[in-house]
């Protein structure tokens, strides 16, 4: 137990109902209930979101920066795709099919899923502790020397150290900060510029952003940087173990680790 | 442990059933204060009527960004669209001078305007953005009559709570609450940047709506119903685009 404490408490100090007849050191909680949910929630709705964020740019692969760009405007940028509209000159000699209508529907309605989830998370983070004690880096750790030991570490593909079974290294506590405090708001506040009833109640959204267009084109950008942590963090979980990884998401259980590791 | 259990199993089942109560109250509530988009059924409905109501309880009343003369995109823009029908060639042939506007439906004096006596209401403009679901835009100063002048005119019954306008075009026809029907900006445009309005940009009578997007901004319009019920229109789903899968709501 004393090794524990500096890290995550188990589950098992905190409801020995449901593990008293189980010894502490054999199998525990990696992941609470809430962050397990969520979790998978927020999978789903990712998902969801970039499929139908992909649908929608076909209709108009151009990039504009300002307020306003259509095919008569030069783009800030194009990408090299065909398109589901005729009028978009792209170098293709075929047209997609119209994909926009159910691709709207399924990105607002898994937006609000995944915004409501979201605020459910940080809502119990901050009460059970979970941000104190796993998110923000460990005192520590807020240093250079155990910041760059981190990444040489990661560079390595270093297995995970003991401690690392029941709560999160360095870097990944950064990149989850980043990926909830700065992405997942930005993403959400650039949506919301594009709408144009919400910019006419609160047209400082869209504004400080430099137009209409530029929220179009960093939202595209920071959807681009949350694919690319997607994709990191799938690689890291096959790194890890893929199995012990997903079950501990799945279930919460984490069997301890000297048995697992062998 | 059997004490702690149960407590907890009864805080969940309370909790629950708090929750499925307030859903079921929070779901009469909107539909009483109109909250409810008309294409609220299906597996997206949740999402339409969270957008619509918060939308509608946010932005009831604001106004749609306006922007300077020197912000007009120029050369403007005129999106692609169907060939003309012959009914609409026809009044084209004519220079549009025996175009007309009937509104008709839940109103005391239903009345048949020329596009010459809309013309001779006082007229306002407004330099606002044309914003495309797919994701162009441009901005343009859109000239005409605000439609809540004309819904004065005619007289509006108290119980009215929807507007349906129609284009000369077959199957293109949508649908706004009194919100947006009643709003400041929401004009029939005959008239853009300085000039008479294009055939392009939806010449020579448009609805103009700033605070949705493009596609309910109907071109060619000849005929405005004022309603409490969507249902008998098309399926029922409020516009025709809902019918070709598009969100009834384009606010966002």
């Amino acid at each position: 137990m004393a090794r524990l404490e500096s890290v995550r408490q188990p589950l098992g100090t905190r409801v020995p109902s449901s593990v008293s007849s189980v010894p502490i050191t054999t199998v525990t909680s990696r992941h609470s209930a809430l962050v397990r949910v969520t979790h998978w929630i927020t999978t789903l709705c990712f998902l969801a979101l970039l499929v139908s964020g992909i649908e929608i740019v076909i209709s108009h692969p151009r990039f504009y920066w300002g307020e306003t760009g259509n095919v008569l405007t030069t783009p800030f940028f194009k990408l090299p795709i065909p398109s589901s509209r005729a009028l978009v000159p792209t170098g293709y000699s075929y047209v997609l099919p119209d994909q926009n209508g159910w691709s709207r529907y399924l990105h607002f309605q898994a937006a609000w899923v995944l915004v409501l989830t979201g605020l459910l998370y940080i809502i119990s983070i901050l009460f059970t502790g979970h941000l104190r004690k796993n998110l923000l880096p460990r005192q520590a750790d807020l240093s250079l020397r155990a910041f760059s030991a981190a990444i040489a570490n990661h560079l390595r593909f270093k297995r995970p150290s003991e401690a690392e079974v029941w709560s999160y290294n360095l870097l990944q506590r950064l990149t989850y900060l980043f990926v909830i405090f700065v992405l997942f708001p930005l993403v959400i506040w650039t949506g919301l510029a594009m709408s144009p009833a919400f910019v006419s109640a609160f047209p400082l959204t869209v504004t400080s952003l430099g137009g209409q267009q530029s929220a179009r084109t960093i939202h595209f950008f920071v959807s681009v940087a949350l694919v690319l942590f997607l994709i990191v963090h799938v690689i890291m979980i096959f790194l890890a173990g893929f199995w012990t990884r997903v079950r501990a998401m799945i279930t919460g259980r984490a069997a301890n680790a000297p048995m697992e590791r062998t | 442990m059997s004490n702690l259990s149960r407590r907890k199993l009864i805080s969940t089942g309370l909790a629950a059933t708090a929750g499925v109560a307030g859903l079921g109250v929070a779901a009469r509530l909107a539909q009483k204060y109109g909250l409810v988009p008309p294409d609220h059924a299906g597996i997206y409905g949740l999402g339409e009527t969270l957008t619509y109501a918060s939308q509608r309880l946010l932005t009831s009343h604001s106004l749609a960004r306006e922007f300077s003369p020197s912000q007009i995109s120029k050369p403007p823009f005129a999106n692609e669209m169907a060939p003309a029908n012959d009914a609409f060639k026809r009044l084209q042939a004519g220079g549009f001078d025996d175009w007309s506007l009937s509104i008709n439906g839940m109103v005391d004096r239903p009345t048949t305007f020329s596009l010459a006596e809309l013309k001779s209401y006082p007229s306002r403009s407004q330099i606002t953005m044309v914003q495309c679901e797919e994701g162009w835009s441009y901005i343009a100063e859109w000239i005409g009559v605000p439609l809540s002048h004309l819904l004065g005119l005619v007289g509006v019954h108290s119980q009215a709570k929807y507007v349906v306008y129609f284009s000369i075009q077959p199957d293109w026809w949508e649908s706004i609450d009194m919100a947006d029907a009643l709003h400041p900006q929401t004009f029939l445009t005959y008239g853009m940047n300085g000039n008479e309005l294009p055939v392009g940009n939806g010449g020579p009578l448009r609805l103009r709506l700033p605070r949705q997007l493009g596609y309910k901004s109907v071109k060619f319009i000849t005929r405005l119903t004022v309603t409490d019920s969507l249902k008998a229109f098309g399926k029922g789903l409020g516009s025709a685009s809902p019918e070709g899968g598009y969100a009834w709501y384009a606010g966002i």
